[in-house]
Formats: C-alpha cells, structure tokens, sequence
C-alpha cells in the first residue's frame, strides 16, 4: 500500500517536472524570439537610438552569437543564464552585480506584499464565504471588483500622492536603502494587484467547502465552530488560494517595475523600470529573461506543491 | 495591473440579488437570452457598467462633444496652471489643457483595447475551436501550445516585444501595443473555448445532429458555437478592460504609445514626476483610466454571474 | 478513561434512571425563498438502551432532519427547531448552553452518515481525524490519540490498521470507509448511535458486512442505535421497533414483527407491499401512487390522504388524525386503522 501510495506520488512529480521542463524551453525560447528574431539589425535595437562604437557592436555579436543559426544562438542564450552569466549592460555594468543588489530589496517587499494580502484575503475571504450576501459580503465584492480593476499605473502614482505627499502618513519616495516603515506604502500597493483575486477565490471556496458533507461530520465530532472553519474548511479553502501564488507572482513582477519606479525602491523592478526608459536593451533583456525564469520555476514549484496539499490529485 | 487570467479565475458572482433555487440544486445550462437576460436586468451592476461603457465609448468616438478645446494646443506659458473655467481641471507640465487631453486620451485606450482584444479572441477561438473539437494529437499539441504561452508573464514579454515592435521613434506605437497585446493575452480565450466545445460536443443534440450527417462546419458554427459563446465573450469583456489596463502600463513605462499621441498612459507618466507642485494631471487621466478599465470589467462579472448563478 | 469521562461529560440533570433518549412533539422549519418548509411537524421517538430503533419513509419525509436536530447539526438558517423537546437520560438537549451542548456531540450521542467519502475530509488522514477526537475532547497526545485510533480501527476490522492510519479517505474503498465512520463515531463511546442509511452507496455484500458489524457492536456496547433507511428489507433482520415517517411525522410506530405482519397504518402497508420479494417474483409490485407532499404547503387532514386508498371525507379535514394506540407497544397516526390492521395484507 504505501509502496503504491510513493509510487503515484513519484509519477505525479515526475509527470509535472516534465510539464514544467518543456513549458520552461518552451516560454524561454519564445521569449528568446521576442527579444532577438527576425531583426535586420538586433544590436541597434537593444541599442535603441544611441549610436553603437564598433567595439561595443563587436562586444554584443560576440555575446548574443550573432553570427551563429539562430537556435544554436538560443543555446548559448540559455547556457549563459542557466550558468549565472546574464550579461552587461549598455552602461557596462555586469547585470549579475546589479541582480545581486536589486534582489535582497525586492523581495523584502514582495514577501511583505503577500503577508499583507494574504492575512487580509484569507481573513475577508472567510467571512464573506461564511456570511454570503450579507453587508459584509456585499461590500467585499465591489471593493475587489474595484481592485481587480485599478491599473497599477493609477494605483501607485495616486497612492503616493495621497499618503506621501499630501497626508504625510508615509515617505513618499523609498530611497537607497529602505526600511521596514519605507516598504509599508508600496508593499500595500502591491498587494492590492493580487488581493482580490485571493479574496474572491478564498470566498468561493469557502462557501463551497462549508456546504460539503465533512463539514456537517466534523459537527458530528462535537467540535467548536472555531476548529471547524479554521481547521476542517480552512485546510480544504487553500488548495485553490495557494495554487494562485503562481499566477499572482506573475502580477506582483508587473507591479514591482510600476511600483519600484513610482517610489525609487532600488530592486529589480526599478532597475528594469530604469533600463526601459534609458533603452538600454541588455539590461531589459538580461533582467527580463532572469523575471521569465524565476516566474516559470516558481509556478513548477507550485503546481509540486498543489500535489502535497490535496492528496487526491496525485492519483488522478 | 491584474491579468485576465486572475479576473478569471475570481468565478464569483457579484452582489446583486438573483433568487436561487430552494435546494441550490445543480442549474440546467443557461440560454443567451432567457433567464439569464432577466438576471441580468435586474443587476444594478449591470447597469452601471453599461451606462459606463457607453458613456466611454462616445467619448471616444465624438470627444469633440465634451470639450471644444484642443487638446495639442499647449503652451509653457500655462505651466501647471490651476483649474479655471476655461480648463476645468487646469494645465499641464507642458501647459496642456489637462480635460481636453483626458476626454480625447479615451480614444486610444479604447481602440488599442478593442483591436488587441479582437486579435485575442480570433486567436483563441481558432486554436480553442480547433483543439476541442479535433482532439487527439492535435489537441495535445495546441494545449501544451496554450500552456507554454501562459507560463509566460504577460507584462514582462509584451515590453521585450513592444519594444522592438515601434523601433521606429516617428511611429506613435499604436499598432505595436494592439500586436503585442493581441498575440501574449489569447489563451484565457482558447482554453475557455476548448472547454466549451469539448463539453457541447459530447451533448446528445450535437451528437444527434452528427448522427443525421451534419457536417464539421455546420456543426461548429449552428450547434457548438452557440453554446459555448456566453463564456467566451464573458472572458473577452473581462479582457478589454484588462487590456486597457496593460496599455497604460506599457505607455507608461515606455514602450507603448509614443511621442505626441494623446494616451492616460502617458498623461500619467509624464505628471507622476510633479505631483508635489500640482495634482490635477495625474489624478484626472488616473480616474479616466480606472473608471473606463471597471466599465469592462464589471460588465463580464455581470455577465458571468448571469450566466453562472451557482455561488450566490 | 472512563474516569475523565465522567468528569468532563457531567451534565447537570443527568438522570441515569431517564430513557436513554426520548423525542417529544418535534417540530423543524426551513425557512427557504419560497416559503417556510416544515419538515417535521411533531415527531415523538423513544430509544432505550442496547435497542435498535429504524426509521422508515420515502425521501425527503424528514428522516436526516431528525437525525440532525438530534445532533443539534441542523443548516441554521434555513433550518430552525421550533418546537418539542429531545431528551437524554431526562436532560433537554434543546435547552442546553452551546458549549453543553457540543459536549454531548460524539461523548453520548454520535452519527455516522451515508456517503463516507464526502462525509470524512478529503485532506487528513483518516487517523488524524479519528484520532481528533481524543485530542479534542480527551486532550490526549498525539501518541495515545493515535494509538487509541488504530486500536479502533482494528475494532471495526479494518486490516493492516496501523500502515493504513495514514491513508487518505480517497485510498480507501466504500465498506473500509464506512468502517472508518463507524470507528469515528464509536471513539467516545457514545450510548446512542445514529446512523443514516449507512449502507446505500455500497455494494449489497458489503451491506450486510456493515450492518452486522453494526449490529455486533450495538450489542457489545449496549448502544441505543437509530437505523434510518428507505430500505424495508434490510430493516427485518436488525431492528426490534420501527418508526415510519410520512411528512415529518411518525405515521405508525410499532416492533419490527408486529409491523411485518399486520400493518396498522395504509402508507406503512404500502410500503411493505412495494417491497421485491423473491417468493412473488414476476408479479406486478405496487407502488405507491402519487407523490409527498410539498412541505410548503402540506394538505389540511391527514397529509397522505391524496395516496390513500382508505381516504374518506373525514379524512380530508383538519385535525389531523391523532396517535392512536394499536396496543400498549404500537401507535398510529389513521383514523381507521382497525380496518387497516383487519385487511389481510395484499401480498403474503
Ligand atoms: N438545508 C436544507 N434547506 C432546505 N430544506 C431542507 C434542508 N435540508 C432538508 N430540507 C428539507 O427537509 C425535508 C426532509 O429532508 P430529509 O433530508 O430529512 O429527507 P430524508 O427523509 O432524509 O430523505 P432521504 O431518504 O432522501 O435521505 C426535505 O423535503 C428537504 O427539502
Ligand atoms: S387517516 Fe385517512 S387518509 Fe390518513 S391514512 Fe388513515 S385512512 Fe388514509
Ligand atoms: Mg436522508
């Protein structure tokens, strides 16, 4: 039974990382296309308007195998990522340095993001799914719907209006090195990109999984309303929440680059945000492909992940 | 900036009070017109994104009715001037009459909206329709197709192709943004419309119908698509707005319309910089924006939750 | 154990010399969009204990509905009691404080369901979920809860128990499932077991091992049981009184063999008489005409007169017919059920 039970299990895995493998070639080499395909003169496109030396046009053809096929220059592409080798930038600045002081910030803040939408969806995805149709509810449901339609062009430029420079409640821009009280206005514009999503999904679910048979059992079982929602239901309600995290961390790397360049967080996104306007086309592209890939290998990780939290699906 | 795909996946009804059956039992499939058109009325929601989307749309096709200044005569002088009665919401950084600039912005979200959804949704309908109805092998090969291009977060592909898409710095970018738009956000489409067409077809009347000799088009366009249409333009609805939404993102950034195109996107953009002397130019082009992205929104909830009743 | 027990399950008024459970004047709405629907309109119910007690009827007579409000389970809203008194060992159960009331849940009164699969969590293993219990109500452990777990599910026979205590729910098949419920519901040691209709979703081999399995265990523990099932055959073997119910009421109640002989109540007579019996096979089976009534909207009299094949005009006016008592151990809720109990029965 339990060699069974592993096996399935292993199947399951094994299934799913092979899924992941080619969507991963798959997504990379597309992008790889976006970026470099059918170009009369890629260089002078990632270049945009600057004139290119020679030397530096020489530097690039070598570095992007120009003068290779192109899936043999998608090899090597893909090489120099997978082997930490991301390139330099216009500015001549290798863009692994620059990842590695970008990364510590940015993920402070998506980290803070998500604790912040997280305590906030689950908690108002509960009572709404358990008081469905009452004011709670009903107000719930217009704030997300406002939410899930507020572009993250509005919601950052307005928020830092509002709070930073006219009630002073926050700093209004982040600076080189920012703190914890730094983070808290941006990390809440973040999270409102994925928070109606988890409140609406957390809603459904709980609503569904309150109307199902084990709830009434565990009743049954004498236990207190508290361990019923907050074990029996709540368990069950965060499959779907977590199996958002990868579509939601997709939304929070959009919003980051909005997000850090409004408020001058120095991470990824304002390097992104910075190499987009300056058109500096190694960089974006450098930054970009490292973005796709961690975006792909986090959703793996959570499809892997869905498998451990509900048990029935390794068998299907 | 949400994507469609987490918009999607809310499959929430809004707030409005539709009866429910007494023992929530299972609800037969709905009609276009039926039940579903009297649910529908009585959604305020409803209503209010209608009254939106209407109100948007002849914006942006007679902006000449609300405003009869010029939205590209600027001058420095007029520099973050207050609002006045000739410019009820004042000047911009380049002295730009900051309504005017508004009520004609709605043009382009609308219309880069509607094309890159109308290329979305030829797309998905044909790798959709094509997948669910010939499955097998060609079905495997289109849904990992399908997967392959979700793995990939929209925003962060649609600046690497916007990008190189408008290299030309005379070109406004306009059909840059509708190309890149409509080739990155067509998945959400084809997967519903595979869905629907694998569920219809497996129904008897398409059966039966298969059975009196009824050929593959025939079938498609007078028994499946029917079906499998009130989905689908729930999902495109929900993605204009999106849509419009990642339009401004992109503008914003740089890599979406350019140059003297009247756009919120770039409104936006060029007014963050300055919001500690003057206000006005980037909150009215912001709410522009907001609303117009809700209108679209809120009418594919309404939408849908007429459709779908089941979680009232 | 026992001792614990007794500390934590004292409720105040507990009478030991009391009837085991006793269900008086029963009344349950739902207060639905469409209408209020009374789903029982005064059932009275008696248990004692090592007794089995089945409860008969079509669907939706309200047969679940009582299990529930026995159990204090009930939908609320819709569901509300609105009326009667459910007493165990002379405590009200209706009248006791939340909290007492949670108590008496699985400690004195326990249930188990039809369909295992949906009714355990599809999430936990199943000795996570029995061992809660002791966790919860005992404050055992996790150690002595999971010992005392696979010690149960070895009671109710289910081999390998202690690699099986990880198993999911969904890795089970339908009897072991069943055997899970029953070893969740006996972990307390509960003196009254209610059980609905724990054997439809099974097969019919598997049936009769759950039933027996059922009925041993009742016998060991001296457990009231309340069998609730439409099923009148399986009823025969294992039930000493049967209670039939017709449009949230008990119609006729009487022991197993007096009913099978000589119904007193024409809706219980029809029942017997739509029942397949081997000895008459090929013969037309008389179903009962005509549908339940909406609950909403219940006819004035008696509710099964627009089925009833000894309707009169009498029949068809309120009141509606009291309990009459057919001898000391049996009732029935018909005007004339001397005539009913004098027919011979259609079938023999
Ligand atoms: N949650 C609820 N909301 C509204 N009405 C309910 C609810 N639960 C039960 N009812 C109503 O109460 C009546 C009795 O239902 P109950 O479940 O007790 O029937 P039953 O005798 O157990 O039938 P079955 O043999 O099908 O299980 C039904 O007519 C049903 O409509
Ligand atoms: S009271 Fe009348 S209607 Fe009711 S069961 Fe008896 S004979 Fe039939
Ligand atoms: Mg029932």
């Amino acid at each position: 039974m339990l060699v069974s039970k592993d096996l399935d299990m292993f199947r399951y895995f094994v299934r799913r990382v092979l899924q992941g493998v080619l969507t991963f070639f798959g997504a990379t080499f597309i992008v790889y296309a976006l970026m470099f395909a059918n170009q009369d003169d890629p260089l002078q496109a990632l270049a945009g308007e600057r004139p290119l030396p020679e030397n530096v046009r020489q530097a690039l053809t070598e570095r992007y195998h120009l003068d290779d096929p192109f899936i043999l220059q998608y090899g090597h592409y893909m090489r120099g990522l997978l082997t930490g080798d991301f390139g330099i930038s216009l500015t001549n600045r290798p863009i692994s340095e620059m990842m590695q002081q970008a990364w510590p910030v940015t993920i402070r803040l998506a980290v803070f993001a998500i604790i912040i939408s997280a305590l906030v969806a689950v908690t108002a995805g509960i009572v709404s799914g358990i008081r469905r149709g009452g004011i709670f509810d009903t107000t719930t449901l217009i704030i997300t719907l406002v939410l899930l339609s507020l572009p993250i062009v509005v919601l950052a430029p307005l928020a830092q209006l509002l709070f930073g420079v006219q009630l002073h409640w926050f700093p209004a821009t982040a600076g080189a090195e920012p703190g914890f009280y730094q983070l808290i206005l941006p990390a809440v514009v973040l999270s409102c990109l994925v928070i109606a999503t988890q409140i609406r999904v957390t809603r459904a679910s709980v609503a569904e999984n309150l109307r199902s048979d084990y709830v009434r059992t565990a009743r049954a079982k004498g236990l207190a309303n508290r361990r019923v929602i907050g074990v029996h239901v709540l368990r069950n309600s965060l499959i779907p929440v977590v199996t958002l995290i990868g579509v939601d961390l997709g939304n929070l790397m959009a919003g980051a680059i909005v997000t850090e360049g409004v408020f001058n967080i120095p991470g990824v996104g304002f390097n992104l945000f910075r190499g987009i306007r300056t058109e500096d086309g190694p960089l974006v592209v450098g930054f970009v492909s490292i973005l796709v890939i961690v975006f792909l290998v986090v959703n793996l990780v959570v499809d892997l992940l869905y498998a451990v939290l509900d048990p029935r699906i390794r068998y299907e | 900036m949400s994507n469609v795909e987490s918009v999607a996946q809310a499959e929430v009804p809004g707030a409005a009070g539709v009866p429910v059956s007494p023992d929530g039992g299972p609800e037969k499939p709905r009609s276009l017109t039926g039940d579903a058109w009297d649910d529908l009325r009585r959604n305020w929601i409803f209503w209010a994104a209608a009254v939106l989307v209407v109100l948007v749309v002849v914006m942006a096709a007679f902006p000449s009715l609300f405003t009869s200044a010029d939205p590209d005569a600027c001058a420095l002088s007029r520099q973050h001037q207050g609002p006045s009665g000739s410019a009820i919401f004042g000047y911009n950084f380049q002295g730009c009459d900051v309504y005017a600039r508004t009520i004609y912005g709605a043009r382009n979200s609308v219309l880069i909206g509607l094309f890159a959804t109308i290329i979305a949704g030829v797309i998905g309908l044909i790798v959709g329709m094509a997948a669910g109805y010939f499955g097998g092998w060609i079905d495997a090969v289109l849904a990992r197709g399908i997967d392959i291009v979700l793995g990939i977060p929209t925003l962060l592909a649609a600046i690497v192709l916007a990008r190189r898409l408008s290299a030309d710095p005379q070109d406004t970018g306009f059909w840059a943004v509708v190309f890149t738009l409509g080739v990155l956000t067509w998945t959400t489409g084809a997967r519903i419309m595979r869905s629907s067409v694998i569920s219809a077809k497996n129904q008897d009347y398409v059966a039966a119908a298969r059975m009196l000799g009824a050929g593959p088009g025939r079938l498609m366009f007078r028994h499946i698509l029917p079906n499998a249409a009130a989905p689908f333009v729930v999902v495109l609805t929900i993605l204009l707005g999106v849509n419009i939404s990642t339009e401004a993102t992109l503008t914003f950034l740089g890599v979406g319309l350019k140059g003297n195109a009247i756009s919120w996107g770039i409104d936006i953009s060029t007014a963050a910089p300055y919001v500690r002397e003057t206000a006005t130019p980037l909150v009215w082009p912001s709410i522009f924006l907001a609303m117009t992205v809700l209108a679209f929104i809120m009418l594919g909830d309404a939408i849908r939750d007429a459709f779908d009743p089941r979680l009232r | 154990m026992t001792d614990i027990k007794a500390e934590i399950d004292v409720l105040p008024g507990l009478d030991s010399s009391a009837r085991l459970l006793e269900v008086e004047g029963l009344h349950v709405e739902f207060r639905t969009q469409v209408g209020i629907a009374r789903a029982i309109n005064g059932v009275d119910l008696h248990l004692d204990p090592g007794e089995t007690l089945a409860i008969l009827g079509e669907s939706g007579c309200g047969k679940s509905v009582t299990a529930q409000a026995i159990m204090g389970i009930l939908d609320t809203p819709p569901g509300f009691v609105t009326g009667g008194a459910i007493r165990y060992r002379g405590v009200d159960l209706l009248k006791l404080p939340e909290e007492q009331r949670r108590r008496v849940r699985a400690n004195h009164v326990a249930m188990i369901f039809q369909d295992a699969l949906s009714a355990l969590n599809p999430v936990f293993p199943v000795g996570w979920q029995i061992a809660e219990l002791f966790r919860v109500h005992r404050g055992m452990s996790r150690q002595d809860a999971r010992k005392r777990s696979i010690e149960l599910l070895d009671l109710v026979k289910i081999p390998a128990a202690r690699q099986r205590i990880n198993d999911y729910p969904h890795q089970f098949s339908g009897g072991m499932r069943q055997r899970v419920m029953i070893a969740m519901a006996l972990a307390l040691d509960p003196k009254v077991l209610i059980a609905d209709e724990p054997t439809t979703a099974l097969d019919v081999t598997v049936q009769a091992q759950i039933m027996n399995l059922l009925a041993e265990l009742r016998r060991e523990r001296n457990m009231g049981l309340i069998l609730i099932t439409h099923d009148m055959g399986v009823v025969a073997d294992v039930a000493d009184r049967i209670s039939v119910m017709y449009a949230g009421k008990v119609v006729e109640e009487a022991p197993v063999l007096d009913i099978y002989a000589r119904p007193a109540h024409p809706y219980t007579k029809a029942l017997l008489e739509s029942i397949p019996r081997l000895d008459l096979k090929g013969q037309q089976l008389n179903v009962i005409k005509g549908l339940p009534p909406n609950l909403t909207r219940i006819p004035a009299g008696c509710p099964f007169h627009p089925r009833c094949a000894y309707a009169r005009d009498v029949c068809r006016a309120d009141p509606s017919p009291p309990q009459y008592e057919v001898d000391p151990a049996r009732t029935a809720r018909c005007h004339f059920w001397t005539e009913v109990v004098g027919d011979e029965p259609a079938v023999k």
